[in-house]
């Protein structure tokens, strides 16, 4: 798969941003320096900071709010961001959950449009992803968090799973949401996510399971 | 009956509705804030009510008032607002209102951190508010078991005329499993004792907690705990895993009954017979469970994220006929897999 300079995660909480964002960030260092950035001010649980050593063993660069994983709820963000992509091949910005977690994206809207062709804003759903969420309600809040950020979607990811339930027929039943999903927006699927376990198709873009719980 | 992936805070939201809660009253606190989220954004098209209240105070009162008035009500919070919810949770008792009360326990004491704790455990069984009075406790493992107890906290709730709590921490509301809901509708029951309107049809009903004699005071404290006796033979429940040979019992609830039973398994392999009894209700404490789960245990091992608050409740149900010893880790930290494991094999060590 081919990396822009920037690749921003958005989408509603729990809909698998972190995991797809620490994929991603080892996928990109295949192909050049890489960095992930966590802007998550909405919520201390299950982020990309709880990856911090293994991701730096690895030789990407983590940039992480100073009091991620802390017991301070302070919405703070202290980094340069502008250096950080300048610096790096490919710089990966894990978005916090839903219009909320956008808003804080918006603070750096002046810095990424000047890479404006050489970043994607990537929009990721999960049919299974909470009860009785319509095609409608998926892209309500896609709009919301465009809103929130003043920034485009440019692509989406299709991320159907049931954690580690996850089977083909999981995988495939979501293919209608997704289409009713491209339908209203008019957006393209950037690509499918599919569990290492399964075979994927072509578009597919496999994910590791990284974001376990204590006891996996 | 579809299955999705849902955070243990919304799924317990979810199950709130779909059990006829109409009211929910609370105040934001991490790390239960989805459970008030779900139920916002919920609320206008699932006809319930939420409002965020200008305190934990108002909050437990407003469920106070809506349950009086014979309304399936809920607050939830995080330890140090259900410290502040305690007064209005002696005034449930005291009145004999049904009303389910969610904990999603964090570090304490004082502010203490949002990382999950389970130092919750003794004010919860023990004493949440002044007063002679018991609530009715339950423990949720999973996702699934969240959704499960929060449907029927609702109806025991209503069955005994008491409030319930769920007593689940910040790890298992955060966390997302799969989960079912089922389609069944809730039979609620006509309740003939709430201060709801008669239209001067009826005597009226009087919700009161003030005794000016002691006598009466004394006799409705007495009903209450006759009532406690009938939920203490109707309300006990564990789950016992690999006991039937077990030397070592680890004994653990909620979160680290899910961390007690990868290192029970990795005993396992080493050889080593361990087991796991795991508490789903604190109150009633399911001591027949207990005794049972322990037949063959030569030593029984709590493992709790606090300095130990249920191994009183484990020694006091063994009668402590087998030595109990205690593994915890607090702070919001949550014991690892390892640490457990590290706990077992140093007690196997040292003689079972």
């Amino acid at each position: 798969m081919q990396f822009k300079k920037i690749t921003i995660i958005t989408g509603e909480y729990g809909s698998g941003k972190t995991n797809l964002a620490v994929n991603l960030a080892y996928a990109m260092k295949e192909h050049g320096t890489t960095a992930i950035v966590d802007i998550d001010t909405v919520n201390p649980y299950f982020r990309t900071a709880d990856f911090r050593d293994e991701l730096t063993e690895n030789g990407i660069d983590v940039i992480t709010p100073d009091f991620a994983n802390s017991n301070l709820d302070l919405p703070v963000l202290n980094f340069d961001i502008e250096r950080i992509i300048r610096s790096h091949d490919h710089t990966v910005i894990d978005v916090g959950g839903s219009d909320a977690g956008a808003f804080a994206l918006g603070r750096y809207q002046h810095v990424i449009e000047k890479y404006a062709g050489d970043y994607d804003m990537l929009y990721v759903y999960n049919m299974y992803r909470t009860t009785e969420v319509s095609a409608e309600e998926t892209v309500t809040l896609l709009h919301e968090i465009e809103m929130a950020c003043r920034m485009k979607v440019t692509g989406l990811v299709n991320n159907p799973n049931l954690g580690a339930e996850t089977t083909a027929a999981i995988v495939e039943n979501a293919s209608g949401f997704s289409d009713d999903i491209v339908k209203l927006t008019g957006l393209p699927v950037k690509f499918r996510c599919i569990p290492e376990n399964l075979v994927p198709s072509e578009g597919d873009f496999t994910v590791k399971r990284k974001v376990k719980l204590i006891w996996e | 009956m579809e299955r999705v992936l849902m955070k243990g805070n919304e799924a317990l939201a979810e199950a709130a509705i779909r059990a006829g809660c109409k009211c929910f009253f609370a105040y934001p606190i991490t790390p239960q804030t989805e459970v008030a989220a779900y139920l916002a954004k919920n609320m206008k098209k699932r006809n319930i009510t939420f409002l965020q209240a200008e305190s934990e105070l108002a909050a437990v009162n407003m469920v106070l008032g809506a349950s009086s008035a014979g309304v399936r009500t809920m607050t939830s919070s995080s330890s140090p607002g259900i410290s502040l919810k305690s007064e209005g949770v002696s005034y449930l008792a005291g009145s004999d209102l049904p009303a389910v009360i969610v904990n999603v326990q964090r570090g304490g004491p004082g502010l203490g951190s949002i990382q999950p704790s389970q130092s919750d455990y003794w004010q919860a069984t023990k004493a949440l508010g002044h007063g002679d009075f018991q609530l009715i406790v339950f423990a949720p493992a999973s996702v699934q078991e969240t959704v499960d107890m929060t449907i029927r906290a609702f109806e025991e709730a209503d069955r005994y005329r008491m409030p319930v709590m769920i007593l689940t921490d910040g790890f298992i509301g955060q966390m997302m499993e799969p989960v079912t809901f089922s389609d069944e509708t809730p039979k609620i029951e006509p309740k003939d004792w709430a201060a709801c309107g008669h239209k001067g049809g009826r005597k009226h009903n009087i919700i009161n907690s003030l005794f000016l004699q002691p006598d009466e005071l004394e006799a409705s404290v007495d009903a209450r705990y006759e009532k406690y006796e009938t939920i203490k033979k109707n309300i006990h429940d564990a789950e016992i895993y690999m006991c039937d040979d077990a030397d070592l019992v680890i004994t653990a609830f909620g979160t680290t009954a899910r961390v007690a039973k990868s290192a029970v398994n990795q005993a396992r392999e080493k050889g080593i017979k361990a087991g796991l009894f795991r508490p789903k209700t604190l109150w009633p404490f399911p001591v027949e469970e207990l005794n049972a789960a322990c037949k063959t245990a030569k030593k029984v091992l709590s493992v709790e994220m606090s300095k130990g608050q249920m191994v009183d409740d484990i020694r006091l149900a063994l009668n402590c006929r087998i030595p109990v010893e205690f593994f915890g880790r607090n702070g919001g930290n949550i014991p690892t897999p390892a640490e457990i494991l590290d706990e077992i094999v140093k007690i196997s060590e040292r003689g079972l």
